[in-house]
């Protein structure tokens, strides 16, 4: 019993070792705790996120607002630890959206082999190609109710959440479908699968109960690196007026008006900015991390 | 060799098909179509006026039966007319075709001009101090989203030291090769910091697993220098597998190209698509969608091609491995 308690340890060592991946980690709880507790923190402090006051507009930083304020009078740490939540959230959600459509695709192609392989493969390729960010243009900017769907749907607040989520994963599932797939063509190849086929195991209980538990850590790996991609997809979307919408903040639609007014108030460009970099390269980091300490034969 | 280049140029044909298809669908997607935009210019359109101009315009028929017509049409050369452009819209593609290739060249070409030689430093000194600054800055290049790199270089360079031009493609009035040059600084440095880091990390990753074949501790032990090792034995099998990188990033590369010529007012294909599918302009959405896609296929399969060209070993393990 002592043995697999020893490997967790092995690989909690060697992530530490990794000391931008710890540091990254770190950062982005503390983000992610900050971006959650912001309505807690508003309504003690008696603040809001959405109040404008014309008075006010693109102040300097001050007491009462700690970055100052943005074009109509709003809190900008405020609006950033709004648009933190909102960003997050979608990247988490579309990150194990894709993680579960990358899953199935990869275990079944790897599992099933032949030709349902190659036409599973050659379509994964065929979207890891493409340029991506006109198909989601077009995919964010499609009409919902032409689709049919009840105007409970099409005119709900949160639908640019739903939709967004919806569409990255469209796309995103791509690096861990290969991966999956890689691991479960040699796992097929290993004395337990088949013994267990020998044993009359059938394919569903195989992919479930052998390949996909000794498939986790790959998977970790790439959600986690699909994480800084998803946010980066999310902001570019949102900075096109075609991801969140307004008044709902996100990092990246904050930067739609501060475009228009680099002439005026460039300082407006930077926040925002700094926190989606900061946030995408510490996935970057914490993914290469895990991939250290999770699977060391892969470090180079 | 030749099998295998037919099979994939039938290969890339089918997809673009599918996709062309898809595409179309779409489109026909998006907000508003011919008919309602014609209804909200002219208030004087009964229902049954609009029913009758779909019908004339074939809007009433099966979405295979209009698509299969446009395919028609397509293949004779008729891509239908751009609303916002007034002419044709293979034309106003046309004119975007030539500024993404130089602007995706360039920003091509300078990437790979950084990243081989830093990459392959990197290499010849791993988990290194340099190592592990280069490493760093790839991360950077590669988490930075791009287009708000392009605003901080407006900032920096436009707004605060006044040195270049916020956008644009030439200023009124002048439009020399230097001037076009000087629009073109940003817009390139945008695009290769977005695309340089994949490419070093790429190449170091390559070269350091190229250093541990017996063939270079061979050109080693037979006394040959480091640099006669690295620039005639190595690096040609490391940079073998960066043609297939290369040819797989233009899709990304051409995203990077739609967000740099929109932050830059740069009139590409990625521009054009943008401001078509934001402006309703179906015809010119469709076409630039396909072409750039058309474009990425392309550069796959040339990459394809010119990696069974330059490692014969390719065609032959996939034929065997069909049998």
């Amino acid at each position: 019993m002592s043995r697999p308690q020893s490997i967790a340890r092995r690989m909690g060592r060697r992530f530490l070792q990794h000391r931008l991946a710890v540091g990254s980690l770190v950062a982005l709880l503390l983000l992610a705790l900050l971006s959650i507790g912001a309505p807690v923190a508003e309504s003690l402090l008696g603040l809001d996120s959405e109040t404008t006051n014309l008075f006010q507009r693109s102040q300097p930083p001050s007491f009462e607002h700690p970055l100052g304020t943005d074009e109509i009078g709003r809190d900008l740490l405020l609006r950033l630890l709004h648009g933190g939540r909102v960003s997050l959230a979608v990247a988490v959600a579309a990150a194990l959206a894709s993680a579960i459509i990358g899953t199935a695709i990869g275990v079944f192609a790897g599992y099933y082999g032949g030709r349902f392989d190659a036409i599973l493969m050659r379509f994964t390729d065929g979207v890891i190609s493409l340029p991506l960010l006109p198909l989601l243009i077009v995919l964010a900017a499609i009409d919902l109710s032409k689709l049919g769907l009840p105007d409970s749907v099409t005119q709900s607040e949160d639908v640019s959440l739903y939709r967004i989520i919806a569409i990255i994963s469209v796309v995103g599932w791509t690096t861990v479908a290969r991966l999956v797939r890689a691991e479960t063509l040699t796992l097929k190849q290993r004395e337990f699968v088949r013994a267990a086929v020998a044993q009359g195991a059938t394919g569903g209980r195989i992919m479930r109960v052998h390949i996909l538990p000794n498939a986790v850590s790959p998977i970790i790996v790439a959600t986690t690196l699909s994480v800084g991609n998803i946010i980066l997809f999310e902001s570019v979307l949102s900075f096109l007026g075609l991801g969140i919408q307004p008044p709902v903040a996100s990092w990246g639609n904050m930067l739609t008006n501060a475009q228009e007014l680099i002439w005026s108030a460039p300082q407006l460009a930077v926040w925002p900015g700094l926190l989606i970099f900061v946030t995408v390269i510490a996935f970057n980091f914490l993914g290469d991390g895990l991939q250290d300490a999770l699977d060391p034969r892969a470090a180079d | 060799m030749f099998p295998y280049i037919a099979g994939r140029l039938f290969e890339s044909i089918i997809v673009l098909l599918v996709l062309s298809f898809a595409v179309y669908g779409l489109i026909g997607l998006m907000p508003g179509d011919p008919i309602d935009l014609m209804i909200q210019g002219d208030p004087k359109l009964t229902p049954a006026d609009a029913k009758r101009l779909k019908a004339l315009h074939g809007l009433d028929q099966p979405i295979l039966d209009r698509y299969l017509a446009w395919l028609g049409n397509a293949m004779q050369g008729d891509f239908g007319y751009s609303r916002n452009h007034s002419k044709p819209a293979i034309d106003v593609i046309a004119g975007g075709i030539g500024n993404t290739v130089l602007l995706l060249g360039i920003s091509l070409i300078l990437s790979l001009a950084i990243a081989v030689p830093v990459g392959v430093y990197a290499a010849l000194r791993p988990y290194s101090k340099t190592d592990y600054i280069v490493n760093l800055a790839c991360f950077a290049g590669i988490s930075m989203p791009p287009f708000w790199l392009a605003l901080l270089l407006i900032i920096l360079f436009a707004v605060v030291l006044k040195w270049l031009p916020a956008g644009g493609m030439e200023t009124v009035g002048d439009g020399s090769f230097l001037d076009r040059l000087h629009h073109l600084v940003l817009p390139v440095i945008t695009l290769t910091i977005a695309s340089v880091g994949d490419f070093t990390r790429f190449i170091r990753a390559s070269m350091l697993q190229t250093l541990r074949y017996d063939f270079i501790r061979t050109a080693r032990a037979k006394g040959l220098s480091m640099t006669r090792v690295v620039t005639g034995h190595a690096l040609r099998n490391a940079l073998l597998p960066l043609v297939t990188i290369v040819g797989l990033s233009f899709g990304r590369l051409f995203s990077g190209a739609l967000i740099t010529e929109t932050m830059f007012a740069w009139h590409g294909m990625g521009k054009m698509i943008y401001d078509a599918i934001l402006g309703n302009d179906y015809n010119l959405a469709l076409i630039g969608l396909l072409f750039a896609t058309g474009l990425t296929l392309i550069g796959n399969f040339l990459a394809d091609a010119g990696y069974v060209w330059l490692d014969p070993r390719v065609s032959l393990a996939g034929r065997e491995q069909q049998q």
